[in-house]
């Protein structure tokens, strides 16, 4: 067993600095520990297991492939944290995994806590090469893990790359199998395996199930036996084959097809979601005060800002987005209540020293913004609970992010449609909007209405910053590129109606994500801003109009 | 349709960055071995201090990337003033801001070298802004040190390049991909935001490409505008484009838009070990912002990583570290090194150099002497500079991405590789030759412009 512990450097040493730091040295007590490893060092499998931590590449997939005619179960542990990171070498030159749950060091093997730990630890850095070795021999031993999902992501993993000696390991598993979605993929394993062998019988029955499963990943390989050589001759001399092959892939296709075009839609429905979220706030403060507000997209930016702020005083605990949402809204609030008294109450009805006062204010907030938090974007990582997706059908994932972001938006708009029609502060806003002269006279304080007003809508965008934290970057810059969409969704819906910019938003959210996959992402915006143009030209008062009198 | 439009945007650009660079041949002297023309800097300037441009964006979209770079600057000219400056002579930085305003670089360039008579500019980022200031150096005669990794296809008589030219990074990582450690991808993405550097540098690798026999039914090509954040389309796009074959997707993305790029690819479980993404515009730097879970195996080709392990760098490392928190600069201790900073740091460091070996900061000299200099850089190796094609010869890493948002060097050369200012893969570029030297003496040639007897022979 190898005692030298420069493991994972390749052609040159490139420790892990950062690693290197992080393990304080602290070698105390080592000798003592490793007398009981070395006693237990015996068979093949301890061999392996200890030479998966290097020193070199090739060891490293040695050890794998010798794991993988082992078998055994056991090395489960190690191999799982080799494909994770987690796998380390002690000062003494063992194997060990690391937990990071459990903050623990334990024997690969045997999975009992080594104290104390052997330090300084060395990671054993590895490369996508091994991964791609070690995931299916680890995916093998997952099959006959007890938790469902663990076998399902296994039997995933194999219907990938299934090699033809996982054959018979496949067929027992799949006997065995009680979980239905389980069964499905590792029907698909079996059908890759029994697809690449000789059996007519079996390769026919592993097309129609392919064929029913819609599966693309097979498609090449379906296409090729269904396809003439370039003599004119059949690629697959066994007619029924082939016949079984033309079926499969026409369902695949047409699944696909259909897949795709759910796609699209569903893609559509939440790119609409993220546009209706940036344009909320300006349909309160736009729309219901006339104010052209171009500091709009820095009230998103304070909002994903404040998002930013929780996390890092939260550590990143889980519920760090929940607090969020409170802090943001009223943090950025607070901003537009203090912009509206300070600046804009001064400049009602002169909506070009508007335009040029808040342009100012927001290159002024995205200077501090710098100033503060440095010119880089600041990580905000998504929640455990928001990682990953919903797979809708096969090939269509939904990330949870996006689904989130949806239902976030549907409950703030329906509590600011509530607010505006059914408390009586919205009754104030709209009576101060249709007659601002009227309201005053029948005893409405219209100054104080105005800053409420223009604190909601910025509180909004607050909001929309926080699900704007989650789907892309947070830096200064962030609402520069959101203010021309959210202009785009309020007029293209009508000033000053909420359901139109709701109608805007999802028309134009779709629309997009139907012309993109045609175009391009580039032509598509473009094709999208012209047809805005157009529409504008024929119906300048938006979808939805104001009727009646309306003050300017 | 689109295609129509791609193509005859790549017209545009090859012409535009032709057209840049056709200038300098006419008025340039044969820059051969001879000794460098006599200072005629005014000599009351001789004691006081000299003057050094930085032009990066310190305000802007630019901002994220330029101004670690203006910092290094700073740290490289204190260390220099430290020793003693250059000629017994301190170094006086004059930062202007661009402000990631295209024209206005083109200004500040002009301001820095007529009014505030700098002997130098280290500055720029995008290819956009070189070549706005190009002209400009060009006409009154200045130098300008490049750091940032770009497209190629230009070589100017008042520009050395301190970053990689495509077959520096570019090349090497399609190399690597293809190979069986890389994957052995069989199908290619290029994936890149919509301007000249992402849209040349797929030109290019699509005739490499064709080279190797990869067929144009196996590259999928596509643009994103700057700031896109929608990746949902593309990423299922490239998800059913990778059924069959092995793929690899190549990412010029640019800026801001990676991050969404990124989160989309794990949110849609795009495993680096089933489409590798390897990006050029993707370095320590940007993966500061990011949460870099969803990445890990991901990977990207540099000149230098901030974990290379050796000496130099440590030093280099903690040299930024300490200016960092003398300076308090934002971010403090999560600070990053990355490629161009390196190449900003051994481009002042040759500038330098050059001026103490041409005791002068006339541009004529100092040019002269520039190439030829070497330095032991942060990669690790002793890196010279190209007196043919004022480009560095680099030695190239590729790294994957580790959850630390640092690189695990997984591939790099044996050694240092010299640029190739003009792709030999392309068709019309191959034909054409960056060299400084007599007899060619120019950046942009298909034939010397100066005969063996120093005849001038018929400008091509």
């Amino acid at each position: 067993m190898s005692k030298d512990v420069r493991v994972g450097t390749k052609m040159m040493s490139v420790g892990s600095r950062v690693a290197g730091t992080q393990w304080s040295v602290l070698a105390l007590g080592v000798l003592a520990v490793t007398a009981l490893p070395r006693a237990a060092l015996a068979g093949p499998l301890e061999d392996a297991v200890e030479g998966l931590a290097g020193p070199s590449d090739d060891k490293i997939e040695d050890s794998v492939r010798a794991l993988a005619t082992l078998g055994d179960p056991r090395a489960l542990p190690a191999l799982d944290a080799l494909c994770d990171d987690r796998l380390r070498v002690g000062a003494d030159g063992h194997t060990y995994v690391w937990n990071s749950k459990g903050r623990q060091l334990l024997r690969p093997i045997d999975g009992t806590v080594v104290t104390p730990e052997p330090r300084p630890l060395k990671e054993v850095e590895v490369t996508n090469d091994i991964r791609r070795a070690a995931m299916p021999v680890l995916a093998q031993l997952q099959l006959a893990s007890p938790v469902a999902s663990v076998r399902l992501g296994a039997a995933e993993e194999l219907s990938k790359s299934g090699s033809g000696e996982a054959s018979t390991l496949l067929h027992h598993a799949l006997d065995r199998e009680h979980d239905s979605s389980v069964r499905d993929a590792l029907g698909l394993a079996v059908a890759r395996v029994d697809l690449a062998g000789s059996n007519s019988a079996a390769r026919v029955a592993a097309l129609e199930l392919i064929g029913k499963s819609g599966n693309d990943g097979f498609l090449s390989e379906i296409t090729r036996l269904a396809s003439r050589n370039a003599d004119g001759s059949f690629v697959e001399p066994d007619a029924a084959v082939r016949g079984a092959a033309e079926r499969a892939r026409n369902a695949v296709v047409s699944h696909q097809r259909l897949v795709s075009f759910v796609g699209n839609l569903l893609h559509g429905l939440s790119l609409a979601s993220v546009l209706l979220f940036v344009a909320l706030g300006l349909a309160v403060t736009f729309g219901l005060l006339g104010v052209i507000n171009m500091a709009h997209g820095e009230m998103l930016m304070l909002g994903a800002y404040a998002t930013y702020t929780v996390q890092t005083m939260m550590h990143g605990g889980r519920l760090y987005l929940i607090v969020a949402i409170p802090v943001a809204f009223l943090a950025t609030a607070l901003v537009g209540i203090v912009l509206e008294r300070g600046v804009i109450r001064h400049l009602y009805g002169r909506p070009l020293e508007t335009l040029l006062a808040t342009w100012g204010i927001s290159l002024g907030i995205i200077q501090t913004v710098r100033l503060v938090f440095g010119a880089q974007n600041v990580s905000v990582a998504n929640p455990d609970w928001l990682a990953g997706g919903l797979e809708v059908t096969q090939g269509l994932v939904l990330p949870w992010t996006r689904i989130g972001v949806v239902g976030f938006v549907i409950v703030v708009a329906a509590g600011v449609w509530a607010i505006l029609q059914r408390s009586r502060f919205g009754l104030q806003v709209r009576a101060v909007t249709q007659n601002r002269a009227m309201a005053a006279a029948i005893g409405i304080p219209t100054r104080r209405v105005d800053a409420w007003v223009f604190g909601l809508g910025s509180g909004i965008a607050g909001l929309g910053g926080v699900a704007l934290s989650q789907l892309g970057n947070v830096g200064p810059e962030l609402g520069q590129s959101y203010i021309i969409d959210s202009f785009m969704v309020v007029v293209l819906g009508g000033v000053g109606r909420l359901a139109g910019a709701v109608a805007a938003a999802l028309g134009l959210g779709v629309v997009n994500k139907l012309i993109e996959p045609a175009t391009g992402a580039v032509l598509g915006k473009i094709a999208v801003l012209g047809f805005i143009i157009l529409f504008i030209q024929r119906r300048p008062q938006g979808l939805f109009a104001l009727k009646g009198r309306v003050e300017a | 349709m689109q295609k129509l439009l791609s193509r005859s945007l790549l017209l545009v650009g090859a012409l535009a960055g032709m057209s840049a660079c056709q200038k300098p041949e006419e008025a340039k002297p044969a820059a051969g071995p001879a000794a460098p023309a006599a200072a005629p800097a005014a000599p009351a300037d001789d004691k006081g201090p000299i003057k050094v441009g930085i032009l990066h964006s310190l305000s802007g979209t630019m901002a994220i990337s330029e101004t670690s770079l203006k910092d290094v600057a700073l740290m490289t000219i204190e260390e220099i003033n430290e020793k003693g400056g250059v000629l017994g002579r301190k170094l006086e930085p004059v930062v202007v801001d661009p402000a990631s305003n295209w024209p206005l670089f083109a200004e500040k360039a002009r301001d820095l070298i007529q009014n505030q008579k700098v002997a130098v500019t280290f500055g720029c980022w995008t290819s956009v802004s070189r070549k706005s200031v190009l002209p400009v150096y060009e006409e009154l005669n200045g130098l300008l040190f490049y750091p940032v990794q770009y497209e190629g296809e230009e070589s100017s008589w008042n520009v050395f390049y301190t970053g990689a030219a495509p077959n520096q990074q570019a090349i090497p990582a399609v190399e690597y991909l293809m190979s069986k450690k890389g994957g052995n991808a069989k199908r290619w993405v290029l994936l890149g935001t919509d301007y000249v550097y992402p849209r040349t540098t797929n030109k290019i690798l699509r005739y490499f490409l064709h080279s190797k026999g990869v067929a144009d039914d196996d590259i999928m090509e596509k643009y994103t505008p700057f700031g896109h954040s929608d990746y949902q389309t593309i990423v299922a796009d490239v998800k059913k484009f990778a059924t069959g074959k092995r793929t690899a997707v190549v990412s010029t993305i640019n800026g801001d838009s990676n991050v969404p790029f990124y989160k989309e690819l794990g949110n849609q479980g795009i495993k680096a070990t089933d489409i590798p993404v390897v990006a050029f515009s993707v370095g320590e730097e940007e993966l500061r912002g990011v949460d870099t879970k969803p990445l890990v195996g991901q990977l990207a080709a540099w000149n230098y990583f901030m974990s290379i392990d050796n000496p130099e760098n440590k030093a280099f490392i903690d040299k930024w570290m300490a200016y960092v928190k003398k300076n308090n600069l934002p971010g403090g201790d999560k600070r990053v090194t990355n490629d161009p900073m390196e190449a900003t740091y051994i481009g002042i460091h040759m500038w330098a150099q050059a001026v103490e070996q041409a005791h002068s900061t006339n541009v004529d000299a100092v040019r002269q002497a520039v190439g030829y200099q070497h330095f032991k850089a942060p990669s690790g190796f002793d890196i010279t500079m190209d007196a043919e094609n004022h480009h560095l010869h680099k030695p190239v890493f590729i790294g994957e991405v580790k959850a630390d948002g640092q690189f695990h060097v997984v591939w790099k050369t044996e050694g240092p590789i010299k640029a190739q200012a003009w792709s030999p893969y392309i068709p019309d570029s191959a034909k054409k030759k960056a060299d400084w030297l007599f007899p060619w003496a120019c950046g942009n040639c298909t034939a010397p412009k100066f005969g063996p007897a120093g005849v001038v022979a018929a400008a091509q």
